[in-house]
């Protein structure tokens, strides 16, 4: 289970919540390109048959109780990496439109960042386009981002990245279940935390089945909730409040651990997650 | 002593009785009995005693005194359910916290031996091979 040509052990973590229909290509499709690395998909609660066919397709399920939101399945599967010893996590989406091929590409990143974005509109030529108030939203939270990030942002909202440890033990602590906590507040959180965040430019195919949430009035929503939501993340005081969510027993790994014990770092730097900078 | 001051002194008293037989009971934990119980205690000190909210409001200005315990009753009320919704905030942080370790370790309980190499775990799509519980 090494990842990539490379020593470092490897989590996919895949968020999905009543995917049925997509949920078993997007497994099969992921291992094929990775064979090495290990999968987990976080079955969100879903009334239909995601679990079946998840489990099916060769994947880990890990099955929450209820709906947690994009947000509560994360931090599962982080704080799985976290203390299974894992060196890299990766977040994909259930949906198929992230397409796995551009991982190595990400994974090799890990080397200058400790989070890689995979980013939409990188480019000028970029297929994948997005208009009107969901468009503004998008622009202002990448340019916002990139301040805070100091680094070029595209797209915040890409649900698609790759952390390093010790980005994984900042997203187990604090991995926000609130609207758009997931991505873009989680990338507040990384920065404040000390971790670097770069981009990787990736194309994102359409969705491969089920529905799409786009309307004139859903944009306009979306954009008032966008700036909420950023400005809330941006005036927040680190560490939350409510976060409850690491122990100091969470930092250690476990010693039957499916790397072994070499494959721990409880003394690596950054693992703390109580110690975030402001 | 005149109807209103009646109304409020049996008022607050109904609540302080209130309090106390929930508290006996384990219904309400002490730390916000002690909140009613202030505000049971002021409401039953302003009943018995109307000059006192007289002359609060003679000297903040305010004509009508009637007018000074509709806005304190208003912002009382909305501070009680501020305080409430912080603690329901913390709550679902915690049952969301509560849910994630339970989803961990059921994935512990049904795949025991952690995740396996995924070449050893190899399987064909197949939709009704599991009848799994998720
Ligand atoms: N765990 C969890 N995952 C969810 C939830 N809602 C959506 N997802 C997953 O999150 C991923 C992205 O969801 P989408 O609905 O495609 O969101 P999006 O890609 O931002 O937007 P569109 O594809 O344009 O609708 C998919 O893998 C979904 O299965 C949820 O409530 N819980
Ligand atoms: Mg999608």
């Amino acid at each position: 289970m090494r990842g990539d040509g490379s020593d470092l052990r490897v989590l996919i973590i895949v968020p999905a919540w009543n995917e049925q229909d997509s949920i078993a290509a997007t497994v099969t499709e992921i291992r094929t390109c990775l064979p090495t690395a290990d999968l987990l998909v976080v079955d969100d609660g879903s009334t239909d048959r995601t679990y079946e066919r998840a489990t099916g397709a060769g994947a880990i399920v890990c099955s929450l109780p209820y709906n947690l939101g994009v947000g509560g399945a994360m931090r599962t599967g982080y704080r799985h990496a976290l203390r299974e010893g894992y060196d890299v996590a990766v977040q994909i989406d259930a949906d198929g439109q992230h397409d796995p091929r551009f991982l190595p590409r990400l994974l090799e990143r890990l080397d200058a960042a400790d989070v890689v974005i995979g980013a939409r509109f990188a480019d000028k030529d970029d297929p994948y386009k997005v208009r009107g108030p969901r468009r503004w939203a998008m622009v202002m939270l990448a340019a916002v981002l990139s301040r805070v990030a100091k680094a070029r942002l595209t797209d915040v909202t890409s649900g698609f990245r790759v952390s390093n440890r010790r980005a994984i033990s900042v997203f187990a602590a604090h991995y926000p279940a609130e609207y758009l906590g997931d991505t873009v507040e989680s990338l507040v959180i990384a920065s404040r935390a000390g971790c670097t965040v770069t981009q990787v430019p990736v194309t994102m195919r359409a969705r491969a089945a089920g529905t799409a949430s786009q309307s004139p009035y859903k944009a306009t929503l979306y954009l008032f909730r966008a700036v909420v939501a950023l400005l809330l993340a941006l005036v927040r005081d680190w560490p939350a409040q409510f976060d409850d969510g690491v122990t100091k027993a969470d930092t250690q790994v476990r010693p039957d651990a499916a790397g072994g014990p070499d494959a721990a770092h409880p003394d690596a730097p950054g693992t703390d997650p109580t110690e975030v900078r402001r | 002593m005149n109807a209103s001051a009646v109304l409020g002194i049996v008022g607050s008293a109904t609540i302080l009785l209130a309090l106390f037989e929930m508290m006996r009971r384990h219904r309400l934990r002490e730390k916000y009995a002690l909140i009613w119980a202030v505000v049971a205690v002021f409401v039953l000190l302003v009943a018995a005693f109307p000059l006192l909210l007289q002359s609060v409001a003679h000297a903040l200005g305010i004509q009508v005194p009637a007018n000074l315990l509709f806005f304190a009753a208003s912002i009382l009320i909305m501070v009680l359910t501020l305080q409430h919704s912080s603690e329901l905030g913390r709550l679902e942080e915690r049952t969301r916290t509560l849910a994630e370790e339970i989803a961990l370790l059921r994935l512990r309980i049904e795949q025991p031996q952690g995740l396996a190499p995924s070449s050893s775990t190899t399987q064909q799509p197949d939709d009704e091979h599991q009848d799994g519980d998720g």
